[in-house]
């Protein structure tokens, strides 16, 4: 028998959650054990890939015989040997274990660059980035372009900034270019710290070395001797395939003296993160990677003139960068054509939340939400009713169901009041209580303000107790105004972007669904059910069956009753932590 | 030169000023709270936001270099408004006792309450309570008042390299204190007492002793040493209660421990008022002419049976350049001998 | 522990470190950052104390006290939010009978805590046991785990 047989497994933060490893180690035993190993050696590969999207279906795992591929879903190691004997050697895949349709629409409405190689590249071994044509972009850079070229070529694609603000690349390197300094940086943003987003984490893991190669060329570009790549902590995975490509690099002479055998030295160095969020912001950035506590500092002067260690230093966010390689490759054209007029190319988002399929996504600028929540995300889990979708994190805002058609591009979305930020897209169902989801997120920005001015070190401390004393029944009248108006200050004054957008999803809430915030002040209730404060659980004597399993899971001894007689809750004593609710099989308890 | 407009008028200033510098520079104020002109601008209280023309945000004028045909606005409805939310909101985490702080009548943050009209708070909340009182001889520490300025910080470490005390935690929790909050242990030089625009920093011999509007200050020279710091002297009913510096003088304000908290003697009780001369074993208060014509009696005879050479003088750092001028002159050309020494050179 | 003051220093020199990197150091070396390594290296490099101490506490990654046996850590990002994990640290808290205001069980066996976004979003929610990230948890499987962590402790 002659075959190529190719085993990719999902080995992502979420593809080893799940059990990615073991399930790599299931084939190597069994096709050992088996001898496919032995009867077709070179012939067969195995491949720890990074995330392909659908991380809610992990383990997945790609079995390519001959050119043929099939996706496999929920992998565990015991089903491994099946696969194996029914699709390796006898050549007829295990049906009732692939990917369904719907697997295949996720995909079918994204357009991948920067993803396009994630899931299919090994991202520890940078052979296999080289066999898609990685590092070619480099190489045409510095053979055969000047630094203002590529700018040039970058400024042409309309590539913006990915990590919130979009502003365009081509400039940002323009600026940085022209200026005359012994030493100048390029920064490598990778501090994601949008509480629901892991894009960069995930292209990182999946493909570390196009973000490399993106941040070559832009040192190339803007003259740049030195980089750093500034990634959380909280990334392990992230960390230790990225240094392990960073010595590939080295060894293939893309970092180092003499690049490519020009005169052009450049390397990177990985500086980690502490844990804390302000650092997203370029300045509090450049205040860390010197050591210092992480609080940003007034701009002007921007870090293109006045950056790290004071020389002018590029700061660029994770995806942006991995847009670079593909550009040069493929021309600003191709990548200008995908995308709106003033949104140019794709952006990657993770969709989460209470959506059928939760992963990450590639679709081009423009593209209407609706599709991406319905037709690539596969609708709402449960079969529950769409009720908004948060984007742009903590700094951005919900998008309602009215305005579903939106499309998804810088400029749209701030239409309505978000951001497309870094590429959070949180989705929410009727059981979500919009107050509750502001009060989330004042909690997120309050205890990451670096406290370094006052509108954001007290004013997000107030927003966030008027939202508490609101979400536990003690609203006030004039509340929501207070909060308006103390939200807008606050914008206005605050010293970074963490400030100036920390009272977003207070706003865009309020915008779309100001009556939830009245029904809690003047009727104190939620209509969502989830303020804990708000709620009132009792028992419904005609459907109780006296089972007794709520009585044995209440914490507070809430509830009592005879075996086989209709159960009470004692209101007074009662914490309202909902155990009763979820313990009850016979829905004999009422919520409200 | 940069030529710009603030509030409408031409204004020409060298490049590289800052907008607040502008702005004071032509007479026209601009709250702030957080700002010092020694010290690397900070930006943190936001008070001194002011609108440019062109930019769509508010921004802070004492980090915000001037730029030629700049057109600035330091006051309009607007910009006192946020001045007003952001005043009153460090008002909702201060303890707001002016009636018992030492610091009434002479606080910043007192006096922009006063300007805005601030009375009742729309956004009282949580304030930063702290149970732990630090325990050093000079400066009383009451952090619930401290605003955050960072203004001692940056004192402590520009202007005086010490760095013993830092901004800890973050957010609402951030705290200026020592390592690991133990009690202050530096020179106690004072400096950080001296720009605190708040009660935060105090010194401790300053508790209940008297306040702004009952003191007179009188300008003179510190006595501790020959440098010769300019201090001024903050006296109520004849009684030296503080002591500070004003940035004008030689010494910039700033003070050593010595000349900002070394000033009980003056009142004591203990000190001497008139010279004591022994006189059988026991000290006995005598006028200056006694006590002149004493010591001039007893060198005479000394100088006469053992020569000038037996005699020695020492002379202190506490003299001004004049007195130990004459001090040296008195010794070689009356008494007759170079032994004479000073003990700032021990 | 001078010794390995002194490991951490000479590495500290050789990477051109800043206090960051130096903290990070210092608490792999340790598990925490003691006073006594901050006095150290505060006489060492001639940086003022203050400054270790300020930068320490910024940062949510530092930890100024030992920390317990086991670490478990909830994610309490946006989509384990909203997926009930404020549930899964209440009953963390319950089961392992934490004081108000403290991460650490008395006999510093457990330490919960919270940690803002691990990025694995569509596995939520998400808890890490001891470095190891588990995806879609419910209470029911997390107290089956701290049970399995208590018992394992017992038997050491």
């Amino acid at each position: 028998m002659k075959t190529d047989l190719v085993v990719r497994v999902c080995m992502g933060t979420g593809g080893i959650a799940a059990g990615g490893a073991e399930v790599m180690d299931a084939f190597k035993k069994h096709l050992r054990s088996k001898g496919v190993t032995a009867r077709i050696e070179k012939n067969c590969t195995m491949h720890k890939v990074g995330c392909r999207g659908l991380c809610a279906r992990d383990v997945l795992v790609d079995i390519v015989v001959n050119d043929s591929k099939t996706t496999y879903q929920f992998i565990k190691p015991a089903m491994v040997e099946r696969i194996i004997d029914e699709h390796v050697i006898n050549g007829k895949p295990v049906e009732e274990w692939t990917v369904p349709e719907d697997y295949h629409l996720f995909h079918n409405k994204q357009v991948k660059v920067v993803l396009s190689d994630c899931g299919s590249v090994d991202p520890e071994d940078i052979e296999s980035y080289l066999n898609v044509k990685g590092y070619d972009a480099l190489k045409q850079v510095v053979t055969t372009m000047s630094p203002a070229e590529t700018i040039g070529v970058i400024r042409q694609s309309g590539l913006r900034g990915r990590g919130g603000a979009g502003f365009p690349t081509g400039t940002k390197w323009e600026i940085c270019s022209k200026e005359t300094s012994e030493h100048k940086y390029i920064i490598c943003n990778a501090d994601e710290g949008d509480p629901g987003a892991f894009m960069d984490r995930s292209v990182i893991e999946g493909n570390p070395h196009a973000v490399i190669e993106g941040m070559i060329i832009g040192a190339y570009s803007i003259g740049a001797d030195a980089g750093y790549v500034y990634i959380r902590a909280e990334y392990p995975l992230a960390v230790e395939r990225l240094k392990n490509a960073l010595k590939e690099a080295r060894k293939h002479k893309f970092l180092g003296k003499g690049i490519l055998g020009t005169n052009f030295n450049f390397d990177i160095k990985i500086k980690l993160g502490a844990g804390a969020f302000v650092c997203g912001e370029e300045t509090a950035l450049i205040a860390s990677i010197e050591g210092q506590r992480g609080m940003p500092r007034a701009k002007p002067p921007f870090p293109v003139y006045k950056g790290l260690w004071g020389k002018p230093t590029v700061i660029n966010n994770v995806e942006t960068l991995a847009n670079v390689p593909y550009i040069i490759r493929k021309g600003a054209e191709w990548y200008s054509s995908f995308g709106t007029e003033k949104s140019k190319g794709t952006k990657v988002f993770a969709l989460t939340g209470k959506i059928r399929n939760s992963g990450l996504i590639e679709v081009p600028m423009g593209i209407p939400l609706r599709e991406i929540i319905y037709d690539i995300g596969g609708g709402i889990e449960n079969d529950k009713a769409f009720k908004a979708v948060q984007t742009g994190g903590p700094s951005g805002g919900c998008i309602p169901s009215h305005l579903l058609d939106i499309k998804v591009d810088f400029e749209s979305l701030a239409s309505v009041g978000s951001i497309v930020g870094s590429g959070g897209m949180v989705v929410l169902d009727e059981g979500d209580c919009m107050v509750n989801i502001a009060k989330f997120f004042l909690q997120f920005t309050q205890s990451e303000s670096c406290g370094k001015c006052v509108p954001c070190r007290i004013g997000t401390k107030r927003l966030l107790e008027i939202l508490e004393r609101i979400t536990s029944g003690k609203g006030r009248e004039g509340d929501i105004e207070l909060l308006e108006d103390l939200a807008r200050d606050i914008k206005a004054t605050s010293l970074c972007g963490l400030g100036q957008t920390a009272p977003n999803p207070i706003l865009s809430t309020i915008r779309y669904f100001r009556d939830e915030y009245e029904a809690h002040i003047t009727k104190k209730k939620c209509p969502a059910g989830v303020c804990r404060d708000l709620l009132s659980y009792v028992i419904l004597a005609e459907i109780c069956k006296g089972c007794g399993a709520c009585k044995k899971v209440c914490p507070a001894g809430a509830i009592s009753g005879e075996k086989k007689q209709p159960h009470t809750i004692d209101a007074d004593i009662c914490v309202r932590c909902g155990a009763c609710f979820e313990a009850c099989k016979f829905r004999a308890i009422g919520k409200g | 030169m940069i030529d710009l407009s603030i509030n409408g008028l031409p204004v020409s200033v060298p490049e590289g000023t800052t907008i607040l510098d502008a702005a004071r520079f032509a007479d026209i104020p601009i709250p702030t709270l957080c700002h010092h002109p020694k010290l690397t601008p900070y930006g943190g209280c936001r008070l001194c936001i002011v609108d440019v023309k062109g930019i769509n945000r508010p921004v802070t004028s004492c980090t915000t270099p001037v730029a030629a045909g700049m057109e600035v606005t330091t006051t309009s409805p607007t910009i006192e408004k946020l001045r007003k939310t952001i005043l009153e909101l460090i008002l909702s985490d201060h303890p707001n006792d002016c009636m018992v702080c030492e610091k009434a009548g002479d606080c910043t943050l007192q006096e922009l309450a006063y300007f805005y009209g601030i009375r009742e708070n729309r956004l009282d909340g949580e304030r930063r309570v702290y149970a732990k009182k630090d325990d050093n001889p000079f400066i009383e520490r009451n952090m619930e008042k401290c605003i955050l300025c960072g203004k001692c910080v940056r004192i402590c470490d520009e202007v005086q390299g010490v760095g013993a005390i830092d901004i800890a935690y973050r957010g609402f929790n951030a705290k200026v204190c020592p390592p690991f909050e133990k009690n202050l242990d530096c020179e106690f030089c004072g400096q950080c007492v001296s720009v605190c625009p708040t009660g935060a920093l105090t010194g401790k011999a300053w508790g209940q002793r008297g306040r702004q509007k009952d003191i007179k200050e009188i300008e003179t020279i510190c006595p501790y040493c020959g440098c010769g710091c300019s201090i001024t002297l903050h006296v109520r009913r004849n009684e030296v209660i503080r002591v500070s510096s004003r940035e004008d003088t030689l010494n910039e304000g700033w003070l050593c421990p010595k000349g900002r908290f070394g000033y009980s003697f003056i009142n004591n009780a203990a000190r001497l008022k008139t010279p004591l001369i022994r006189e059988e074993g026991q000290l006995k208060e005598a006028t200056w002419d006694e006590a002149l014509d004493f010591i001039a009696d007893r060198l005479g005879k000394v100088k006469a049976k053992y020569g000038a050479d037996s005699i020695a003088g020492l002379s202190s750092a506490r003299c001004t350049n004049e007195e130990n001028y004459l001090f040296q002159k008195f010794m070689r050309a009356a008494v007759g001998t170079n032994n004479v020494d000073h003990c700032a050179r021990l | 522990m001078e010794k390995i003051l002194d490991k951490i220093y000479k590495n500290h020199k050789d990477n051109e470190g800043n206090i960051i990197s130096l903290l990070q150091d210092i608490q792999g070396e340790l598990g925490y950052i003691p006073e006594d390594a901050v006095v150290w290296f505060s006489k060492k490099l001639d940086i003022p104390a203050s400054r270790f101490f300020g930068i320490a506490t910024f940062y949510a990654q530092f930890h100024l006290q030992p920390r317990g046996k086991n670490v478990v850590t909830t994610c309490c990002g946006t989509a384990c939010h909203v997926k009930g994990s404020e549930k899964l640290l209440n009953g963390l808290v319950r089961e392992l009978g934490l004081p108000e205001g403290e991460n650490t069980t008395e006999d510093r066996r457990f330490t919960v805590e919270k940690v803002n976004c691990v990025g694995a979003c569509s596995i939520a929610p998400v808890v890490i046991v001891n470095n190891k990230v588990h995806g879609k948890m419910t209470a029911d499987k997390l107290m089956k785990e701290i049970k399995h962590l208590k018992e394992k402790e017992s038997e050491d």
